[in-house]
Parts: structure tokens; sequence; C-alpha cells
């Protein structure tokens, strides 16, 4: 059940320039998370608000999160070492549902590591989309091509994989028809151009959402967003299905 | 020790209630503890007709503080009072309603409908810097706040308190202007009127603009404004602004302040409300306090 715990930070490494993977013990939250959740973490005394980060991934009673130094709150976060606590407040939120069958998860930068606990609990095939900026940001594809039965890269430079953006081979793959679902998180555009190939090939698709935050557990109405009806991110969401005319 | 305290002739278990806005309608907190436990429930914002609120984004940090824009988004007063009302009375706590209106008119035709619906009290928010038409506007003068109160009372079968906005320069002259038209308590604060803009997009963070300041950064505004205003009239008060922890429920009280509202607090730590209530029945046992009343307004003034 989602609440407030101590957690004992047991990792928090660099990954690439500014993004870390931080594991923290929590056996509550391991055993009651599923994909698509995040927690909310308690960066530091100075600073009222807690930080949504999504789950990555769960092993034994430890908990993984992957996050970009954007502020004054993950910079702090960067700074905190094997052994300190962390006040934790999770698992929250309406994660991904996923669906029987052959499946296509979509990661836009740092919108991938929640794309991992996806695809790690699948029940049929995997094929991944994940798109960077460029080589150097590229973060867990050896992990993703560990569990996916396809990984697809895409760099809007062309400095590895593909070059271009992820709707390229997404559509290369909808066209050819049979996959169940597309589930997918990154930066809102990419997303943007998810939802309108998904409803040229009618697969139903489902999207994780960003917003601003305050409590994190629906009772503030800040978090509301405008694409799904002024529902709660934090609750509702954060990831949200896309209504599919029927076929 | 008795942390009871009889508020517009209602009786509350503890002086402990929780702020418009912050609490939804009781239920995401309900999964954390028994809010049975509080002395007080205080729903989210209602309006005549249902309101989706302004655009995000609606939140920012501010320095032990928040900035919020949320425009009142919530149901509607007949869709709380069928779909949320019953789910609250399941608790053994006062419900205290909070009302918005574009017009006199709606303030007293939602006041009559929550009478009618047995809520315990009616909360008439004259105070909302998040809205264009009413909220605030009625709020800043003594006559509008008198014709409003005026006109919730004459339809009202329980209970109204008119919560009163920070953004004026003379609260104790609102304060006697809701005390003259009949109104039975006031609360404050709401949020001061804030802003912040991104130094890099040169954008306000909020798509308002503007937005309410709440969390400890307006602590001690609070203070003094309910000090002023609670020296001003006889009727209690309902005080908030940044409460965060027994003590400043202490302090509050000795300003002035009957009952306590707890807001922000709760986006840090869900469990902020019943922790307040055990840090100030501690306060109360290591100072040798019988009665949490006995404190309202013991201020010594230099
Ligand atoms: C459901 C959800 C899941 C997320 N998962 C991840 C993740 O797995 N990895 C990751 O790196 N980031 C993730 N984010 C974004 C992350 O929350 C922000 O980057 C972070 O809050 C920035 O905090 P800061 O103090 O460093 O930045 P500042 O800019 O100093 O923060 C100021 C305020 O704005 C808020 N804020 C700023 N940017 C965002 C944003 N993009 N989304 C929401 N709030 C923001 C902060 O929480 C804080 O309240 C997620 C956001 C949401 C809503
Ligand atoms: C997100 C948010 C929403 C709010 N909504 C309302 C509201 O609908 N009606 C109202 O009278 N006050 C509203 N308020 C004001 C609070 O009830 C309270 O007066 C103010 O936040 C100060 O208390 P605090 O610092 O403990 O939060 C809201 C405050 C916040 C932070
Ligand atoms: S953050 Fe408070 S309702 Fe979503």
């Amino acid at each position: 059940m989602a609440n407030v715990y101590k957690c004992e930070i047991t990792e928090n490494t660099q990954l690439t320039g500014e993004v870390y993977s931080l594991v923290f013990s929590c056996e509550e939250i391991a055993a009651s998370s599923y994909a698509g959740q995040f927690v909310h973490i308690k960066c530091g005394k100075e600073r009222l608000l807690r930080r949504p980060i999504s789950i990555c991934s769960v092993f034994a009673d430890c908990v993984r999160v992957v996050y970009e130094v954007k502020g004054e709150g993950t910079k702090w976060l960067s700074e905190q070492a094997a052994g300190q606590k962390l006040d934790i407040l999770g698992p929250l939120g309406n994660g991904f549902s996923l669906p029987e069958g052959k499946i296509i998860i979509v990661g836009g930068g740092i919108g991938t590591p929640p794309m991992l606990y996806a695809a790690k609990t699948a029940h049929g095939s995997v094929t991944a989309i994940l798109g960077f900026r460029d080589k150097s940001k590229i973060i867990l594809q050896e992990e993703f091509e560990k569990t996916c039965d396809e990984v697809i890269i895409t760099t809007d430079d062309g400095s590895a994989g593909i070059h271009g953006f992820v709707t390229q081979p997404l559509e290369d793959l909808l066209s050819k028809g049979g996959d169940n679902a597309v589930l997918s998180c990154g930066p809102q555009i990419m997303q943007d151009g998810i939802i309108k190939l998904c409803k040229k090939y009618n697969v139903p698709v489902q999207v994780s959402l960003e917003e601003r935050m305050a409590c994190g557990v629906g009772a503030c109405l800040v978090c509301a967003c405008e694409a799904f009806d002024m529902k709660r991110v934090c609750v509702d969401g954060p990831v949200f299905e896309v209504e599919m005319k029927l076929p | 020790m008795d942390l009871s305290v009889n508020f517009t002739n209602i009786k509350f278990k503890n002086p402990i209630v929780t702020a418009s806005g912050t609490f939804g309608f009781g239920r995401e907190y309900a999964e954390y503890y028994d809010i049975s436990k509080l002395g007080g429930i205080c729903v989210k914002g209602l309006t005549a007709a249902p309101r989706l609120g302004n655009k995000p984004p609606r939140v920012a940090e501010t320095p032990m503080g928040m900035l919020n824009s949320v425009g009142l988004q919530n149901p509607g007063v007949d869709a709380f009072i069928r779909d949320e009302l019953p789910y609250l009375r399941k608790y053994d706590t006062v419900l205290i309603a909070n009302i918005s209106g574009n017009t006199i008119e709606e303030y007293a035709e939602m006041t009559q409908k929550l009478s009618d619906a047995g809520i315990d009290i009616i909360e008439v928010n004259v105070s909302c810097p998040n809205v264009k038409a009413g909220g605030m506007a009625f709020g800043t003068s003594p006559d509008s706040v008198a014709a409003v109160t005026g006109a919730v009372k004459q339809v009202a079968a329980v209970p109204i308190m008119i919560k009163l906005s920070p953004n004026v320069t003379d609260i104790a002259q609102i304060a006697k202007a809701a005390e003259n038209a009949g109104a039975d308590a006031i609360s404050l604060i709401n949020t001061l009127l804030g802003m912040k803009i991104d130094i890099t997009t040169r954008k306000p963070v909020l798509n308002n603009n503007v937005g309410g300041l709440s969390g400890p950064a307006i602590f001690p505004v609070a203070v003094r404004m309910v000090w002023q205003a609670a020296a001003a009239v006889k009727i209690p008060v309902l005080a908030m602004g940044g409460v965060t922890t027994g003590n400043d429920a202490a302090e509050m009280m000795l300003a002035g302040a009957d009952l306590i509202g707890v807001g922000t607090a709760c986006f840090d730590d869900p469990y902020a409300p019943v922790k307040i209530i055990e840090q100030l029945a501690q306060y109360m046992r290591q100072n040798k306090i019988e009665r949490a009343c006995d404190i309202t307004g013991k201020v010594e003034i230099n």
C-alpha cells in the first residue's frame, strides 16, 4: 500500500552526464508497485514539495529509479550517498495495464526508465523503440536488450541507431500489423506523434504524462492535465489510455 | 486534559481542521488514516456549477511555500451533495462546506442547498485569488463582505463562517464588517497573491501568471492577521496559513484562534494533521494547560 517510508539508499550512481540511477530498499514499495507508477521523493528539508520520479524496476526488496538532474531538488538527490535515508511516499498513480500478446514500448529520453519496468513485466513479446538526442544520452540500452525481443534505437542527430525520431520505426512496425498495444513515455511532442500514428492504425495506446505536482495523492488538484479532461495526473494518471474508435 | 473546542455551538473533538482545497473530499487521505481523528474536515471549494479550473501549470514551488492557481476545479454543489456528502457522513467529524459564488444570489442558493443537505458549517469563501469573477473581489471591501454575509445568513440554517482574504490593508475592518452583518465565525487566511518567473524562459511558471501563496512562508503573516482580526471581533476564529507543527498551532491559538486549519503541510506529509493534534496535546501537557481553549487569545502583547 502507498505510504510514507524512510528508505535507505543502496546505490546512487551516474549513468551519463546528468542522469543518475538510484536504488533504495523498501520491501513494501517493491512488493506492491507495478509498471508506470511513481514515487514522491522528499529532496531535502529546504524544499516544500516532493519530486515525482517513475519507478524503473524492482528486484528483491529494492526499488530503482533513474532521474536526470534538472533543478535544485534532483541536484540534491544526486548528492545523497549510499547508506543515507530518503523520505519516500509511494507507490503512487495509475500505471500501465499490460495486455496479452505483442506490444510495442516507446521511450523518449528521460521517459525511458519507466518503460523498462513495463518491458520486464510484460506478458508477451516486446519491441522497444528508444529515442535519444544523441549517442551520449543513451541510457539503459543493455537492460532493454536483455528483456525485449527487439530494441530499436533512434537519435535526433544520427550519432547512433536510426537517424530521426521514434515515430519513423513505429510507423514501420504498425503498418505491418499484429500489435496489441503501444505503451509510451517521453516528451509531449513525441507522444502527440505516437497518438496520431496509433489512431491511424487503430492500435490502443497508453501514454504516461508529466505535470507539476504537490500532494501526489489526488487531494489538491494542481496536477490536472488538459489532454484528459483536467483529470489528475497523480491518481487518474500518470498513465492514460487514449480512446480509439471501434474497429 | 481536554482538546475539544466549542465553536459556534458545535463541538469539535480537537482544534485541528483540514483547510479547504488541500484535502479533496476526504477520500484520498482516508486511505492513510482514520479521518474521524480530525476535529473537522473542510472540503474543496464548491461552486454553483461544475468548474474545470485554470490551465496548467497550476503550481510553483517557492522558498518554504508554494503558489497555486487551481481556480476552484470542482464538480459543483449538487454533485457534492449527491456523491460526496453521504461518504463523508460516515466519519465522526465536523463537516464544513466551502463555497464561492459569481454573484450574491449564487452564494445564497448554495447556502440553502447545503443547509438542507445537513452540512454542519458553511465557510463562505470571499477570498479566492484564482478566479476572475467573485472570489476575492467580494472579500476586499467591507461593504461587499457585509452584503454576501447578510444574504447567506438570511437563508442559512447552519452557522456561517466568512473566509477572509489577506490581500487587504485593514483586516480588522473586514472582520468587523462580517461580524456586524451576522457572521457566526470568521476564518483566515486564504492564500496571498504571488508570482514566480522563470528567468530562463522569462515566462511566469503558472499559466495563470499569478497564484495564491501558502505554506510555512506565510505563517508569520497569518499569525499577525489572526491576532488583528481576533482582537477586533467577538465571534470565534478558524486560523490557517502555514501551520506545520503543534507548536505552530499553539502560536496561532495564542494569537486568537479557536480552531486551526492545516493545508499545505499535508502535501509534505499526509499524516500532518494527526501529528499536529498529537504535538499540540504534548505542548498542553508540558505547559500544564487543562483545556485547549484556555490559550486562545492569551498572547501577552508588549
Ligand atoms: C509522474 C512523473 C514521473 C516522473 N518520472 C521521472 C523519472 O523517472 N526521471 C526523471 O528524471 N524525471 C521524472 N519526472 C520529472 C521530475 O519530476 C522533474 O524533473 C523534477 O521534479 C524536477 O525537480 P527539480 O527540483 O530538479 O527541478 P526544479 O525545476 O527546481 O523544480 C521546481 C518544481 O517544479 C517541479 N517540476 C519541474 N519539472 C518538472 C517536470 N518535468 N515534471 C513534474 N514536475 C516538475 C518540481 O517537482 C518542483 O516542484 C517525472 C515527473 C512526473 C510527473
Ligand atoms: C492547492 C490549494 C487549493 C486551495 N483551494 C481553496 C479553496 O477551494 N477554497 C478556499 O477557501 N481556500 C482554498 N485554499 C486555501 C487554503 O484553504 C488555506 O487558506 C491556505 O492554503 C493557507 O493555509 P496553508 O498554508 O496551511 O495551506 C487552497 C490552497 C491550496 C494550497
Ligand atoms: S498532485 Fe495533488 S491532486 Fe495531483
